[in-house]
């Protein structure tokens, strides 16, 4: 196991060049840079623009070497002095950027992440149980239409609602008086007030996939010859299915992981942007607009690092759950 | 529901005091979607204490189904209609057939008092738990034990069924397990409780036949031990002579003939108890005159090997090697049938497809005479040559249900091999297709049908047809009967011998069933690990085998005659 780990992340290393490559090209790959589209924006707003002082910042930001070499600058300051490079639209470093709104979107994604679990995983055993029962029909007609409705729509349809009949200051992550100030009981009752409709609008689509496949799982999986003789021990029904085949369906529940983290900091923007919430989507939005190169890299960068160490640990605990997957 | 025919019964008299269970007029539905299915009709027998009743019936005679309506476990869209299953025993009788899913009588009599033990190895164990938690879980559930004394009784438990080293493979996993030894745990766990009644569905179907001679000895030494009742459901009379006191025999959900052992296999009243014997009976025989090879063999193998793994890892370290198939050497002559047998593992499997060079060898030559001009070595053939080959020599495959797509027609699936070598299109393809199933013995105007539409049999029989569409020279038949009822494996067998009167074929007939090749076969190779340890006429690797696996390979078989048990005494191979 040990040894299995260390191989694979010593496959990561390459898969990371190659990320890191992709990345870059990929802010790249539209024309122009940071200095034409702010250009733009400036004669836009009317402004006059000095030919020589954009020559002067191409320079100083080095937008005019060639790409290998900008390359190189930018990977090379991440890999040997851990500088994801400048924002040139925040003028700050980009990992005080990042860092800053790493814990919110961490803090989002894993209650997310529990909410779906928590909701889809009681729903999906009794549906596959009780397969095209009342409640089964009912709970798949929720699942549709929640997996139907765009994420915005809700998000605006709650917000709407929590702040006209219940009085509640939406939107972010914090009401406005407990913003800049230090961690306190209440500011975490407040944040606590404000999570849910973020958690429910961005958990509704997740959950509603994962009661379809816990459900199509486990309906194989009862079907097994091992559940009978669970039954024919002794086991009374639901504790011989929650033993037994939910154990096993559970598998694509840990396989999940690989892909959500990733998803909940790129998938969520649009919510994110609805809501006011202080993550990173949003912040990944406005630096592809802007083409703020370093930014935009370093975000991609980062999700491809947060996939690889979801596979990984995913990988993982899917050999923990099921001891038919061994490692060599 | 059940008052009805309650109320009809005869009162009976002072019940019979060996009897702990008595199953009297019972009756199970099905519903489908279109239609009621009555799976157990009015089905009524006793089982007694220290007795063995064999439930015998071909597949969908409903012998399953009622062992598990004793349990009281049936599918959701079934429902017992009528009848009673009444338990006797230490306690006052209980009728099980109006408990609910969830009494609490109900699931102290489940493991408690009534065990069971069915036919997968594979998948009835769950994979993801230790078999030790298994057990240990059956037994809390109905004594009064804590962790450390459930777990000691446990490896008493694995020792009692003859697993060797309990306290380490207690923390096993079932995959760590062969199929013998998981058949073994699960009689383990079903005793767990130490019931009055074990339920034996099928439990020797999937294993080997010296892995079945040892699992039926340690079911009756445990039932002698303990004096249980016993019920065995099986589809194998030679089984059913073996072991069983009384038999009753189903067909189509109702019990057709019970009666002693021995007057059901000497005096069989019911005609359908006749025809499952007489299927039985015949493949105990060789019907085939073996003519003495004569001419230049259609197919030589000389000294063929397979290796799997053995190759150097990424990291440089060498994976284990496995000798699948090892120094194998025979001839098969035009018009011979050559049988090879062996257990799950030999290398049997393997060494058909080595022939085919769907595998390749590690090293050895084929050398196959059966096409025109000179003889073709198989192992250095390029991928045209391949193609030409594969036309000569043709597969018949073990599953009726997986071998055919089931999105294509009949029409479609046995005109494939015309179809892409190109040799027949349009009208042409669907007579030659038409002929073909005629020739097998299917009506030609089903060719437009989906092969969900036909039985196994039927189903092998397309399969059949399809082998035949390019007039090869030989077929490779790999367990080709192995999944079949009895009376359909027989047919299936007579129809391959009466196709072989008309074409000028040979046979390689891959088995594990010794009765079948006997039945079919001219010789016979024994593998064993890989190697070829003995070869000779069917009849003398039968009836006088030499090598000492061959022997214990033998003697292993059931013998279908309750009056002379093979089995009792068998020579044992320790290798």
């Amino acid at each position: 196991m040990g040894r299995y780990v260390v191989k694979r992340l010593i496959y990561m290393v390459p898969t990371l060049f190659g990320m890191s490559i992709i990345a870059f090209l990929i802010i790249q790959l539209p024309p122009g840079d940071y200095l034409t589209s702010m250009i733009s924006r400036m004669t836009e707003s009317g402004e006059n623009v000095d030919p020589a002082q954009v020559a002067r910042l191409r320079e100083v930001y080095g937008l005019a070497d060639p790409v290998w070499l900008q390359y190189w600058k930018w990977i090379s300051g991440i890999l040997l002095r851990g500088d994801f490079g400048y924002s040139f639209e925040w003028n700050r470093p980009v990992a005080d950027l990042i860092w800053e709104r790493m814990g919110s979107t961490l803090a989002l994604s894993v209650a997310s992440l529990l909410f779906v679990w928590a909701v889809a995983l009681p729903i999906g055993i009794y549906s596959a149980m009780r397969r095209h029962s009342l409640g089964d029909h009912v709970f798949t007609f929720i699942g549709f239409i929640g997996f139907a409705i765009p994420n915005f729509i809700l998000a605006l349809t709650l917000m709407y609602v929590a702040y006209r009949y219940l009085g509640m200051s939406v939107g972010g992550l914090q009401s406005p008086e407990f913003i800049d100030q230090p961690w306190s009981w209440a500011k975490f009752v407040d944040l606590l007030a404000h999570l849910w409709i973020p958690i429910i609008v961005i958990g509704t689509a997740g959950t509603a996939a994962l009661i379809r496949i816990l459900r199509a799982n486990l309906t194989d999986e009862l079907n097994k010859p091992y559940v009978i003789t669970a039954k024919a021990k002794g086991l009374p029904e639901y504790r011989a299915v929650i033993k037994y085949p939910v154990r096993i369906a559970l598998n694509p529940f840990v396989s999940a992981i690989g892909w959500v983290l990733p998803e909940l900091i790129s998938g969520v923007t649009i919510t994110a942007i609805v809501l006011n919430l202080p993550t990173a989507g949003p912040l990944l939005l406005r630096a592809l607009v802007s083409q703020d190169m370093y930014l935009a890299g370093s975000f991609i960068l980062l999700m491809g690092v947060l996939t690889l160490i979801g596979m990984l640990v995913s990988d993982l605990l899917l050999a923990l759950l099921d001891p038919r997957i061994r490692f060599t | 529901m059940s008052v009805q025919s309650a109320v009809e019964l005869k009162p009976v008299a002072a019940p019979d005091p060996q009897v702990v269970l008595a199953v009297e007029n019972l009756s199970l539905d099905f519903r489908l979607r279109t239609e009621i299915l009555h799976a157990v009709r009015d089905v009524s027998f006793t089982l007694k204490r220290g007795q063995t009743l064999c439930l015998v019936g071909e597949s969908g005679s409903g012998k399953s189904v009622t062992a598990r309506a004793l349990l009281r476990i049936i599918d959701k869209n079934g429902a017992i209609t009528g009848g009673r299953i009444l338990l006797r025993g230490k306690h006052a009788e209980i009728d099980i057939a109006p408990l609910t899913e969830r009494s609490r009588e109900l699931l102290r009599i489940r493991g408690g008092r009534i065990g069971l033990v069915f036919q997968e190895p594979m998948s009835s164990l769950s994979p993801v738990h230790t078999i030790g938690s298994q057990i240990v879980e059956a037994l809390r559930l109905h004594r009064r034990m804590d962790k450390a004394a459930a777990r000691a009784e446990t490896i008493e438990l694995l020792r009692q069924v003859e697993i060797p080293n309990p306290e380490k493979m207690i923390d096993r996993y079932t995959f760590e397990f062969s199929g013998g030894q998981r058949q073994r745990a699960m009689i383990a766990m079903a005793l767990a409780a130490d019931p009055e009644i074990l339920i034996a569905d099928e439990p020797t179907t999937a294993l080997d036949v010296t892995t079945q001679a040892e699992i039926l000895d340690l079911i009756k030494r445990l039932q002698v031990e303990r004096g249980m009742a016993m019920l065995l459901i099986t589809h194998d009379m030679g089984v059913v002579a073996e072991v069983a006191d009384e038999v009753a025999v189903m067909h189509f959900g109702r019990i057709v003939e019970q009666g002693p052992v021995d007057d059901i296999f000497h005096d069989a009243r019911h005609p359908y108890t006749r025809r499952l014997l007489a299927s039985t009976v015949k493949l105990e025989q060789n019907r085939r005159a073996a003519p003495a090879p004569t001419g230049e063999p259609v197919l030589s193998v000389r000294n063929l090997n397979k290796v799997f793994g053995g190759t150097p890892g990424w990291f440089g370290s060498a994976t284990f090697a496995i000798k699948a198939v090892e120094d194998v050497s025979f001839d098969l002559h035009a018009g011979e049938n050559l049988g090879i047998v062996g257990e799950s593992g030999s290398g049997k499997t393997t060494l058909g497809r080595l022939i085919l060079r769907t595998v390749e060898p590690t090293s050895g030559s084929i050398l196959y005479r059966g096409g025109e001009g000179e003889p073709v070595e198989v192992t250095a053939l390029g991928k045209r040559g391949l193609r030409a080959y594969h036309r000569d020599v043709r597969l018949v495959f073990q599953d009726p249900f997986a071998s055919l797509n089931p999105r294509m027609t009949v029409k479609q699936i046995v005109g494939d091999p015309l179809y892409v070598s190109g040799a027949s299109r349009g009208a042409a393809l669907e007579k030659r297709v038409g002929e073909l199933l005629e020739f097998v013995g299917l009506d030609p105007l089903s060719m437009e049908r989906y092969p969900h539409a036909f039985s196994g049999g039927q189903r092998q029989r397309i399969g059949i047809a399809r082998a035949l569409a390019l007039d090869p020279k030989v077929l490779i038949a790999d367990e080709a009967t192995a999944a079949l009822d009895v009376s359909i494996r027989a047919q299936i067998l007579d129809l391959l011998l009466d196709i072989q009167k008309r074409l000028p074929l040979s046979f390689i007939f891959i088995s594990h069933d010794i009765s079948v090749v006997r039945y079919f076969c001219d010789r016979v190779a024994v593998m064993h690990r890989g190697r070829v340890v003995e070869m000779g006429t069917a009849e003398e690797i039968c009836t006088a085998p030499k090598a000492a696996y061959t022997q214990s390979l033998i003697s292993a078989v059931p013998n279908p005659d309750p009056r002379h048990k093979r089995m009792l005494h068998r020579t044992r191979f320790r290798a």
